[in-house]
C-alpha cells in the first residue's frame, strides 16, 4: 500500500533537511503507528506524502498503491485513496462544510471515472456518518472548521475520512486535544475502516490512542529517520520510558 | 491671449471637454440655469489631472482626452446580467436611450426620460439636478460628475411614489467606440423603495438619489468588461430613517472609476457601499467612496474585495467625514484584495474625518497573496487547484456580495465570479 525508502527530504525555501533517510512499508491491511519526540519530522513526513509544496525530496522513493507517487499533484493523489488528516485542520471562511465534502468527492470521483454522487445521496451518507461522531446538522451547515473546537476539528478530520473511503489514511496526532470521549469517537470512526484493502498510518505522541486502535507495527521515529520497529509493546515502552533510550541507542 | 492669461492645463483640458460636448439649451429655464452653473464649476476646477491627490492611484488621461459620442447602433446580443430577475428593462445603445426596446411602466414609478423632465417642470427634478453633484464636491473636486451636468442629454429621471413591483434595469449596450453619456435622477418619496439595476457601462454616467423619509433605494450593479474607460458618480442624500444601499461588481476592461458620494443627512439613516473586484490584464478598477454623517444615529458600511490577476490593479479610496453634532454614528469600513500575480496591485486609502465625539469608526484594509493552507487542504482533499482556488475566491467575495439584500441579485453576482475565475484557466 505505502513503500516509502530512504527518503531525504529538505526544506525548500532553506537548507535544512528534515527527513535523513526514512524507511516505511505499510502492507495493505496493516495499522502503523509513528511516534517520535516533537520536531523529529512527523508532519513533515505526513505532508510529504501528501504532496505539499515547500519541500524538497532529494533522495530516495515514495511507492503509493503500486507505483511512484512523488510526480503527483495533492489532487491526484487524494483522488487515488490517499488522506491525510491534518494536525491542525485548516479553517476556511466562507466555504461550507457541505458543499466543501461534496465538491471533494465529487472532484475525486470524476478523477476516477466514477458518476458524481447526487444531493439527496450525498446528504444521506453525511448525515449518516456524522451521526457517528456526534457531528450534527448545525456544525455540517458552518463553514470548514471554522468556529470549531480542537475536538471538533478532529471529529470533521474523521467524519471526512469516513464520506471519502481512501485506501491509505495517514492521521497526523488526530488524538492531541482530545478528551477521553471524543477520542473514543475518533478510535470507532478509525477502526470502523479496518479492513484488508486498506493502510494506516497513525502518528501519535501518547500511547493513549493506541489503546483504542490497535496498531500492527509500532515505529519509533526521531531526528528524521525510523530507529526503531516492534509491535505493539513498543509503544508502551515509550510510554513508560520516554525516547530517550532509543535515540541514545541510535545516536 | 497673453501669456499671464494662459489657461492651466486642467482648465485647458476642461475647455476641450466642453468644445466637444456643446451645453445643450432651450430645455425649462431651471435646467438651463443648472447647466450654467455647471460648467463654470466645471471650468473653474479644470480637468481632473495626474497630480491631483484624488487621482494619485489612478491616471485619469484616459478619461479627460476628448471623444467624439458614438455612433448610433443597434445592440448586439449580451450574455444575460441578472438571469431570472423580472426586471423592466431600459435600453441605451451608446449612450442613447431605446424607448423601442424598453418598458414603458413600473408600478409605483414615474418614469421619464432625463430631456422630459428637464423640459418641464418637476419639482423634485429641480431641487435635485445638479445639487447633489454640487453638494459632492464639498470636500474635493468631481470635475468629470460637473462635466456631465453641464453636458448630459441621455438619461431617465424615477419618482417612486410606493412600492416599486419590479426592479427597474437599465442595461448600457456599447457597439464599437465613442463617448456615452448618461445623467439619471432618483426621488424616493417618503416610505417608497426601489431596486435599480444596471449593466454595461458608459464613458460617464452619472446618478443622482434623493431618498426621502423611511425611504429605500438598492443599488446592484455590473461593469462586465467595458471596452472603453468610464468614470460614474453617484451621489445620494438620505433623509431620516431612509436607506441608501449600492453593489458594484467590476470585472476586467482598460480603466473604470466609480465613485460614491452620500450624505446621511437625517437621523438614524443608513448607507451601504459595497463592490467586487476581479481585474486582469492590465485592468484598472477603481472605487472611490465618500460617505458623510450630517444627522445622528447614522449608519454607514463600506466593503470592497478585490481579487487580481496579471497586472490588474484595483484602487480604493474610501472616506467617512462625521459632521460636528452627528453623535452616535457607527461608521464601518473594509477593503481587502487577494493578488493572484505578483504583478498585480491594490491601493487603498482609507480616511477618517470625525468632528463628533460619541461615534463609532471603523476601517481595515488587508492584501495578500491566496492563503496557501487553505489551499493545500482542499486539494490535499481532491479538489484540483483551480476549482479550490475558485472556492476561495468565491468565499472571499462573498462578503461584499452578501451586503446585496436580494438572493437572486446576489447570486447572480456570484456567477459572474465563477465566470470569471473559470475564464482564467
Ligand atoms: N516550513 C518549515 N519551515 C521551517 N522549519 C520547518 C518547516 N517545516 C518543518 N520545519 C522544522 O522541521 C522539523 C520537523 O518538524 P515537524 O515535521 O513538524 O515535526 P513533528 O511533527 O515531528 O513535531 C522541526 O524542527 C520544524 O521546526
Ligand atoms: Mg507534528
Amino acid at each position: 500500500m505505502l513503500k516509502i525508502e530512504d527518503l531525504h527530504v529538505k526544506l525548500e525555501e532553506e537548507d535544512k533537511a528534515i527527513l535523513k533517510g526514512l524507511s516505511l512499508t505499510v502492507p495493505a491491511g496493516e495499522v502503523h503507528a509513528i511516534m517520535g519526540p516533537n520536531g523529529s519530522g512527523k508532519s513533515t513526513l505526513s505532508y510529504v506524502l501528501a504532496g505539499r509544496d515547500g519541500y524538497v525530496v532529494t533522495g530516495g522513493s515514495i511507492e503509493m498503491f503500486g507505483h511512484d507517487v512523488l510526480g503527483l499533484e495533492p489532487e491526484e493523489r487524494a483522488a487515488e485513496g490517499l488522506f491525510l488528516a491534518f494536525q491542525y485542520p485548516v479553517e476556511i471562511p466562507g466555504v461550507g462544510n457541505m458543499t466543501f465534502l461534496r465538491t471533494a468527492l465529487n472532484a475525486q470521483r470524476r478523477h476516477r471515472g466514477e458518476p458524481e454522487m447526487n444531493a439527496a445521496d450525498f446528504l444521506k451518507l453525511v448525515r449518516e456518518e456524522g451521526r457517528k461522531l456526534k457531528i450534527d446538522a448545525e456544525m455540517l451547515k458552518r463553514p470548514v472548521n471554522v468556529g470549531f473546537s480542537g475536538g471538533e476539528k478532529k471529529r470533521n478530520e474523521i467524519l471526512q475520512m469516513a464520506v471519502l473511503q481512501p485506501r491509505m489514511c495517514i492521521l497526523d496526532e488526530t488524538d492531541s486535544g482530545l478528551d477521553v470521549d471524543a477520542m473514543k469517537l475518533v478510535a470507532s470512526g478509525v477502526n470502523a475502516l479496518r479492513s484488508p484493502d486498506r493502510g494506516f498510518l497513525v502518528i501519535t505522541h501518547y500511547q493513549r490512542l493506541l489503546d483504542h486502535i490497535q496498531p500492527d507495527v509500532v515505529h519509533i521515529m526521531a531526528d528524521g529517520r525510523i530507529i526503531e520497529s516492534g509491535g505493539p509493546d513498543l509503544a508502551l515502552k515509550v510510554e513508560n520510558e520516554g525516547y530517550d533510550q532509543f535515540v541514545g541507542a541510535a545516536a | 491671449m497673453s501669456a499671464a492669461e494662459k489657461l492651466s492645463p486642467k482648465r485647458e483640458a476642461a475647455a476641450r471637454l466642453l468644445a466637444g460636448a456643446p451645453i445643450p439649451a432651450g430645455q425649462a429655464g431651471w435646467a438651463d440655469a443648472a447647466r450654467a452653473e455647471a460648467r463654470a464649476r466645471f471650468e473653474a476646477m479644470g480637468a481632473p489631472a495626474k497630480r491631483d491627490e484624488y487621482w494619485k492611484y489612478t491616471d485619469p488621461t484616459l478619461l479627460t482626452a476628448p471623444k467624439a459620442v458614438a455612433a448610433e447602433a443597434e445592440p448586439t446580443a449580451a450574455p444575460e446580467a441578472f438571469p431570472g430577475a423580472d426586471a423592466a428593462e431600459f435600453v441605451f445603445v451608446n449612450g442613447r436611450f431605446r424607448p423601442d426596446l424598453s418598458a414603458e411602466t413600473v408600478e409605483g414609478v414615474e418614469i421619464r426620460t432625463l430631456a422630459e423632465t428637464l423640459g418641464a417642470d418637476i419639482a423634485f427634478a429641480r431641487g435635485l439636478f445638479g445639487a447633489l453633484e454640487a453638494a459632492g464636491h464639498e470636500k474635493v473636486a468631481r470635475p468629470l460628475a460637473a462635466l456631465n451636468t453641464a453636458t448630459a442629454v441621455e438619461g431617465l429621471t424615477l419618482r417612486v411614489t410606493g412600492e416599486a413591483t419590479r426592479p427597474i434595469h437599465l442595461r448600457y449596450v456599447q457597439v464599437g467606440e465613442g463617448a456615452a453619456m448618461v445623467r439619471h435622477l432618483v426621488r424616493v418619496e417618503k416610505g417608497a423603495s426601489v431596486t435599480v439595476l444596471e449593466s454595461g457601462a458608459v464613458t460617464n454616467g452619472v446618478t443622482e438619489v434623493d431618498v426621502a423619509e423611511g425611504g429605500a433605494f438598492r443599488h446592484v450593479r455590473l461593469q462586465a468588461d467595458p471596452a472603453q474607460a468610464g468614470a460614474t458618480h453617484v451621489f445620494a442624500r438620505v433623509a431620516p430613517h431612509g436607506l441608501f444601499k449600492t453593489f458594484t461588481l467590476t470585472t476586467d476592461g482598460r480603466l473604470t472609476r466609480n465613485e460614491v458620494v452620500f450624505d446621511l443627512v437625517g437621523d438614524h439613516a443608513v448607507g451601504h457601499a459595497a463592490g467586487g473586484v476581479l481585474a486582469t490584464g492590465e485592468s484598472l478598477i477603481d472605487n472611490t467612496v465618500f460617505v458623510t454623517h450630517t444627522g445622528v444615529h447614522g449608519e454607514s458600511r463600506q466593503v470592497f474585495k478585490s481579487v487580481l490577476d496579471g497586472r490588474g490593479r484595483s484602487v480604493f479610496q474610501g472616506k467617512i467625514f462625521v459632521r460636528d453634532g452627528a453623535q452616535k454614528t457607527d461608521g464601518y469600513q473594509i477593503s481587502q484584495s487577494v493578488l493572484l500575480s505578483d504583478t498585480a496591485e491594490f491601493d487603498a486609502k482609507p480616511e477618517l474625518e470625525i468632528y463628533a465625539d460619541d461615534v463609532k469608526c471603523s476601517h481595515g484594509s488587508t492584501t495578500g497573496a491566496m492563503d496557501e493552507d487553505a489551499l493545500f487542504y482542499l486539494r490535499a482533499r481532491g479538489v484540483p487547484q483551480r476549482e479550490a482556488e475558485a472556492m476561495l475566491v468565491a468565499a472571499f467575495v462573498d462578503e461584499a456580495i452578501a451586503e446585496i439584500d436580494d438572493d437572486a441579485f446576489a447570486d447572480a453576482m456570484r456567477a459572474h465570479v465563477a465566470a470569471w475565475m473559470a475564464r482564467r484557466a
